[in-house]
């Protein structure tokens, strides 16, 4: 059953899985930042996203946009009922976004820049990943509208699903660097990848073990049958996956580690969307409760249709203009 | 303030001041960024066509200005993105299907053009040579305008609804025609004019920096050529837009003749001929305008183009309907206030090039200076008297403010905006002085671009900047 509507989900789906890759592997290098000296190898880090991060960061405007356009009942729920995790992924997400240009203009602080820009991608990170926990263990909704508190979101569960995206993120970062950075950075990024894999694997096990337990829903998914079949191969792939990333990182290969990184991703968002279709706020909002009116579906679509294609070739044109690798005096 | 509000009272008026002071504080950066972007277009466009590395020298001086100043309207305006949902949930529920949308080609054809081209104008002068930079600062600078288009077109259709069908659970739906929907009554004339709006700030801001630098030398050629230009656009736009502001005026007394009669003070129906008050005291309470001193019969001549046309007042309207008078009354003397000042430099600028002084004149440098923020100053009055002038709805006549916010309790709406107001003021007050710090550095030969500058601390042995200027050129 291939309407408008499930169009429109994936299209989301794919605006957010965009986001959380591009935008993931720049908050990573920020999670990470203390861990690089100051000097050579912070200023190679920054440089090595300087050119993209800007366009990364717009994929959310499109997530949230794209949501009010094609769902405005789901963003009306969600954006209430994570409302303190909004605004701190806003902040955070501010002070992220201005340290590229600050410490550059003032060497006076760029100490504590370097602590923003830290700072800033760890709280939005963070934010990210528990609202994502919020979401799978379902909001509170009377008739069109959120109606719980504003702490509901709070939970060991959306903790471990912070906890999770924080450490994916990180890995995506790292794995980022190796392929952009000499020298020291570069010894340190592949360093803190193997950790961060190791952490990343780890936290995704244990969301996964703890989904099926928040609901009979996500259980009946995923454990009885037919789905059974279709799905076992989702932790299978996972775990040959998370095999050769690690041999990979073992062996220093340049861009084989951010790729896995890449489909452990894409993995992880198969199994998100099995588990969570076809509710967009789970267990009270479906995707056609929530739907946007049929002309606006279509009006977007054509936009979309057309647009879309460009946007991919633009941005694949800016990554290819500063391909290989930088150093820390910018671009030449 | 909050004397005699319920609960939803309180949550409704901090959610009010969130959002005007978030959206406040993100115009300020896109105001200024959509009028540089065309200028720095212009600059590296001669700089190709002349050759003249004096063009060059002006554009990577502003370049980097515009890096700055272009960073901080990105991340103010992704909190304006979400601004709507968490706050305003209700609104989004009933009018998502309209305005979202319009909203989500903003992102599709201005936000990715603009980030997508924003690295290559930054950073990429020697990585993809001359043409194809242009193409990229062009490309920039034509998202900043796309921008304007949807954004505004949303605003307007708030203040114009048109095109739109009534739905279950009071959903505001499309009708068969987008385009009834996009080029609603007001729109073509907001649109003029708040683009002009913008090319008139970053002039004056150009003007005021270029004057500063003109006290200091007068022989600076730097300072002389962006002085000179950012007159030109004075003396040309200003009497330009005090007209596209009188079309959007008439346009506005059609369509929203409560939020004129709240600008010209208006409280009670002149049937033979309005005054036109230049100052008063609104009192909202007593509905009247105390100390009122006005030209007899202007309003008439202006609204109606007639001394005895008959103007209607507040009095006509509902008072539950009524916008609130002296916030409305104020903002709009501001702006025109302002307006008018602009073309008083204008035209003194045209006078000093008469008489062959535009480059020995410290009077107008100190003028222009002065002038430096007008614009800023200018376009928050004129988005105050258009915004609060809409009240007490947040689409036209249809939808009430009060039914629009979010079941949210006032402490997160005040925890919230006390966050909002202590970061706001901390980041872009720190940025806007890292601006003015840039500004302050005399614009010269060789100046380095955004590229340069980060070599600045770490800088390779034995190249200078300016042999890599050269190596750029080439």
């Amino acid at each position: 059953m291939i309407d408008l509507t499930v169009i429109w989900a994936l299209i989301i789906a794919f605006a957010v899985f965009m986001y959380v890759v591009m935008d993931g592997f720049d908050l990573g290098i920020g999670i990470l930042f203390p861990a690089f000296a100051p000097g050579e190898e912070r200023d190679q880090a920054m440089n090595a996203i300087a050119p993209v991060w800007d366009g990364n960061e717009t994929w959310l405007v499109l997530g949230g946009g794209g949501l009010l356009a094609a769902f405005p009942l789901a963003y009306a729920i969600i954006l209430p009922a994570t409302y303190p995790l909004i605004i701190a992924m806003m902040l955070g997400l501010v002070f992220r976004g201005v340290a590229f240009e600050f410490r550059w203009r003032d060497p006076r602080h760029r100490a504590f820049w370097d602590m923003a820009f830290f700072s800033g991608s760890l709280v939005a990170a963070l934010s990210q990943g528990i609202i994502l926990g919020a979401l799978l263990q379902g909001v509170h909704v009377e008739g069109r509208a959120y109606a719980g508190g504003w702490l509901d979101w709070l939970s060991p569960y959306s903790l471990l699903t912070g906890a999770g995206v924080v450490a994916g993120y990180a890995l995506l970062g790292s794995c980022w660097l190796a392929l952009k950075v000499e020298g020291t950075a570069e010894s340190k990024a592949f360093g803190y990848a193997k950790w961060a894999a190791w952490a990343t694997l780890g936290l995704m096990a244990a969301v996964s073990l703890a989904t099926p337990f928040l609901a009979g829903q996500y259980f009946q998914r995923w454990f009885t049958e037919p789905m059974i079949f279709w799905l076992a191969p989702v932790p299978v792939i996972t775990g040959i996956v998370a095999f050769t990333l690690l041999r990979s990182l073992g062996n220093r290969h340049a861009w084989l580690p951010f790729v896995l990184t890449l489909v452990l991703f894409l993995l992880g968002m198969i199994g998100l969307g099995a588990s969570m279709w076809p509710w967009v706020v789970p267990q009270s909002v479906s995707i056609w409760d929530a739907a946007a009116p049929h002309r606006s579906q279509v009006f977007m679509l054509v936009g979309v249709g057309l647009i879309m294609p460009l946007i991919l070739i633009y941005t694949g044109w800016a990554y290819w203009v500063f391909r290989g690798k930088v150093d820390s005096h910018g671009y030449h | 303030m909050f004397a005699g509000l319920d609960p939803h009272g309180i949550a409704l008026v901090l959610a009010r001041m969130q959002f005007a002071f978030t959206v406040s504080f993100h115009f300020i950066f896109p105001a200024f960024s959509i009028g540089l972007a065309s200028y720095l277009a212009v600059l590296e466009g001669l700089w190709l066509k002349t050759g003249k590395t004096l063009y060059l020298d002006l554009f990577r001086y502003w370049l980097k200005i515009f890096s700055v100043a272009f960073a901080m309207g990105v991340v103010s305006g992704l909190v304006m993105s979400y601004q709507f949902g968490t706050n305003w949930s209700v609104f989004s529920d009933r009018v998502g299907g309209v305005i979202g949308p319009l909203m989500a080609y903003e992102v599709l054809t201005a936000f990715f053009l603009e980030a997508g081209f924003l690295g290559v104008m930054l950073f990429g002068m020697k990585r993809v040579g001359k043409r194809l930079h242009f193409a990229a600062t062009l490309m920039v600078a034509v998202g900043t305008f796309i921008s304007a288009f949807w954004i505004l077109s949303v605003n307007s259709w708030m203040q114009t609804p048109t095109g739109f069908e009534i739905g279950a659970h009071g959903q505001f739906l499309p009708g068969p025609s987008w385009t009834a929907i996009i080029f609603n009554p007001s729109f073509p004339y907001r649109l003029v004019h708040t683009v002009i709006a913008a090319y008139l700030t970053t002039a004056f801001v150009v003007g005021a920096v270029g004057g500063w630098h003109l006290l200091k030398d007068r022989a600076n050629l730097h300072a002389r050529l962006m002085f000179s230009m950012a007159m030109w656009m004075a003396a040309i736009v200003a009497p330009i837009q005090i007209f596209a502001g009188d079309m959007h005026g008439l346009n506005t007394l059609e369509h929203q003749p409560a939020k004129v009669m709240a600008m010209e003070g208006h409280y009670q129906s002149h049937p033979d001929g309005a005054p036109l008050y230049l100052f008063g005291v609104p009192d909202d309470k007593a509905q009247t305008l105390r100390f009122a001193i006005g030209i007899p019969k202007a309003s008439s001549l202006i609204l109606k183009h007639d001394l005895n046309a008959p103007l209607a007042g507040l009095d006509t309207i509902a008072p539950e309907n009524r916008p609130p008078v002296w916030i409305v009354f104020w903002s709009f003397r501001i702006m025109v206030g302002l307006g008018f000042a602009m073309l008083g430099l204008g035209l003194w600028s045209l006078v000093a090039r008469a008489r062959k002084r535009l480059y020995d004149w410290p009077a107008l440098y100190r003028a222009a200076i002065v002038m430096g923020p007008s614009g800023f100053v200018a376009v928050i009055a004129g988005w105050v008297t258009t915004e609060v002038g809409r009240q007490p709805f947040t689409v036209y006549g249809l939808l009430r403010t009060a039914d629009s916010v979010s079941p949210i309790a006032a402490p997160a709406v005040a925890a919230s905006l006390l966050a909002f107001v202590v970061v706001y003021f901390a980041v872009f007050g720190v940025g806007t002085w890292y601006i003015l710090r840039l500004m302050r550095d005399p614009p010269h030969p060789h100046e380095d671009g955004p590229e340069q500058d980060e070599r600045a601390p770490i800088r390779s042995a034995g190249i200078t900047p300016a042999q890599q200027a050269e190596g750029a050129v080439k």
